[in-house]
């Protein structure tokens, strides 16, 4: 038989409701939010190592924010909690945008050099900026949305780095204070969108749970009021 | 040495074939119960030939160039070439046609993701049979087959291609809004809907028609909920889904049926009736179709027309989750796995 062959995430189940939880710094506002609707976060929070989590009515399953859209295409969680940023850098990924949770603010922006106009003079001479950026998906949409052309490049570590050795003319990165920014002499020069956590759904169980989801997403509403 | 093969494609082995004939077969001998004629149509079609039967819709995954230097494709989906064949090679033939087919299709999809460019579809076309009983033939035949694959808990989305075209004409929203409105829609986004709606300047009563319309699905009790809102468009919808949905329960496949006013699929050909197929043990969608009542007429023969097709792999793999799932809760459902 095929069955030995099937990963069992693709498998739904028909118990309680996977929501799939972001770890790192959607964690806090996410157990936050649970706590107001009356969800017991307390294992959770306890710092254990487990990834999966019982909490009566629903099961949390804890992830990186970015692996929060692959779960829950594949349906291997219901519904989930990422950031707009991690949506946007995977506008293909076929789930359900439900509710802007309104945690978790930060900007993403396009920044350059403090006093510098290498930004400006690359886009008049060249006809392309260099752009080091963590999020080269949505970085590439902005400008071609922008009619412009940037050579976009992916890092994976500190971005603040690329203009300062001469990697990058600018970067597209998430602020939240700008501090950091600051510290590296650099400054905004673009808002490219303002990022707060969401909440998503997988499409089937969106159709066929739709009480439960539509209960659970009218809850976070309430509670994000 | 490991000789690679294309992106998207895969080798299928004598276990999985065996299992997957099978399942064809049940499909087949649903189709041919119901009086759908099998027929076959080429893998490669004239590019200028798909484009005109959809230019908005699923991306060609392959073109390439004949020996005299035309532009052909890999078929999207058998939905078109079936539309060229009714128009040229059954010109002169009396509707309605009952048709099926088992064939590959190609997409330009990212691999990764779990699809696969080269896919297997098994479906129908009823092409000169008029909405609602023609929609309700189709989804009967999709229902027989769905029980035939053994997939008894899986459920058919019904919603309507045309409501959101229609109410956003009746709203005066302008042509570039509207695409952006109806993109959203199609991705379901509902922050950037709202976000969108907000900007459109309508009054109170059209923004809460617009924002709460694609979140009514269920039973019958939705279709009442979206007369509430209210408006011209809605009510023809409504009308619409109604006829049909009574169809659907005069034919005993009533229970199966999920009405859903947020459903809109990503082809471009579809009016009115619109199909997609859930089963509750996998995540993503097993099918679709609905109703193409212009898509003949771009090939010179003007008929009513509605079809859907299966993802084959996607039901073989459902029936293995559903075979799954009833071992491990103990349960044995009936017409477990393979049909019987």
């Amino acid at each position: 038989m095929r069955l030995g062959t099937v990963s069992g995430s693709r498998a739904r189940g028909d118990g309680a409701l996977k929501l799939a939880v972001p770890r790192g710094a959607l964690l806090e506002g996410t157990l936050d939010l649970l706590d107001r609707i009356g969800v017991d976060t307390a294992a959770v929070r306890s710092g254990s190592r487990s990834l999966v989590f019982d909490a009566s009515d629903l099961v949390l399953v804890t992830m990186r924010p970015s692996d929060v859209p692959t779960y829950v295409e594949a349906g291997a969680a219901d519904i989930g909690i990422t950031g707009k940023d991690v949506l946007m850098e995977q506008r293909e990924r076929a789930v359900y945008e439900l509710l802007d949770l309104g945690f978790g603010r930060c900007r993403m922006v396009l920044a350059g050099r403090r006093d510098d106009d290498s930004l400006a003079e690359a886009e008049r001479r060249l006809g392309a900026m260099r752009i080091a950026t963590k999020y080269p998906r949505a970085a590439e949409h902005h400008f071609s949305e922008s009619g412009r052309r940037a050579e976009v490049i992916e890092v994976k570590g500190s971005v603040e780095l690329a203009p300062l050795v001469g990697l990058a003319d600018g970067i597209v990165d998430l602020v939240d204070t700008g501090r950091t920014l600051a510290e590296n002499e650099l400054e905004v020069r673009e808002e490219i969108a303002t990022c707060t956590a969401r909440l998503v759904a997988n499409r089937v169980a969106h159709k066929l749970r739709a009480a439960e989801v539509d209960k659970l997403a009218g809850r976070m509403r309430e509670a994000t009021r | 040495m490991t000789h690679r093969i294309p992106p998207g494609t895969r080798d299928i082995l004598p276990t999985e074939m065996r299992e997957l004939r099978r399942l064809q077969g049940a499909l087949s001998a649903v189709f041919e119960r119901y009086g759908y004629g099998e027929v076959a149509t080429p893998t490669i079609e004239y590019d200028e030939v798909l484009a005109r039967g959809d230019e908005r819709g699923a991306p060609v995954a392959y073109r390439f160039f004949d020996a005299d230097g035309a532009l052909l494709a890999l078929r999207t989906d058998m939905t078109v070439p079936i539309a060229r064949l009714v128009a040229t090679r059954l010109a002169s033939e009396e509707p309605p046609f009952r048709l099926s087919y088992f064939a590959n299709a190609y997409r330009a999809v990212r691999p990764q993701r779990g699809q696969m460019r080269e896919f297997a579809q098994a479906g129908i076309e009823l092409v000169g049979a008029e909405a609602p009983d023609g929609t309700a033939e189709v989804i009967e035949v999709l229902s027989a087959a769905l029980d035939a694959a053994g997939l008894t808990r899986a459920v058919i989305g019904l919603g309507d291609a045309d409501l959101y075209r229609q109410l956003l004409t009746e709203l005066d929203v302008s042509d570039e809004r509207r695409e952006g409105v109806l993109e959203l829609l199609a991705a379901h986004d509902l922050v950037g809907l709202e976000r969108e709606v907000d900007g459109l300047g309508l009054d109170a009563r059209a923004s809460e028609t617009l924002l709460r319309l694609p979140n009514l699905r269920g039973g019958a009790e939705v279709l009442d909920e979206a007369r509430e809102l209210g408006g011209a468009a809605v009510e023809r919808a409504t009308q619409r889904l109604a006829a049909t949905y009574g169809a659907l329960i005069e034919r005993g496949v009533g229970e199966r049926i999920h009405l859903d006013l947020g459903l809109l699929r990503d082809l471009g050909y579809y009016t009115g009736a619109i199909l997609e197929v859930y089963d509750p043990a996998v995540g993503h969608i097993l099918g679709g179709g609905g109703r193409y009542d212009e898509l003949a007429g771009r090939f010179g023969r003007a008929l009513p027309a509605a079809g859907f097709a299966l993802y084959l792999e996607r039901v073989h793999i459902a029936q293995a989750e559903e075979e799954r799932a009833s071992f491990t809760s103990g349960e044995q459902v009936a017409g477990r796995g393979v049909a019987r």
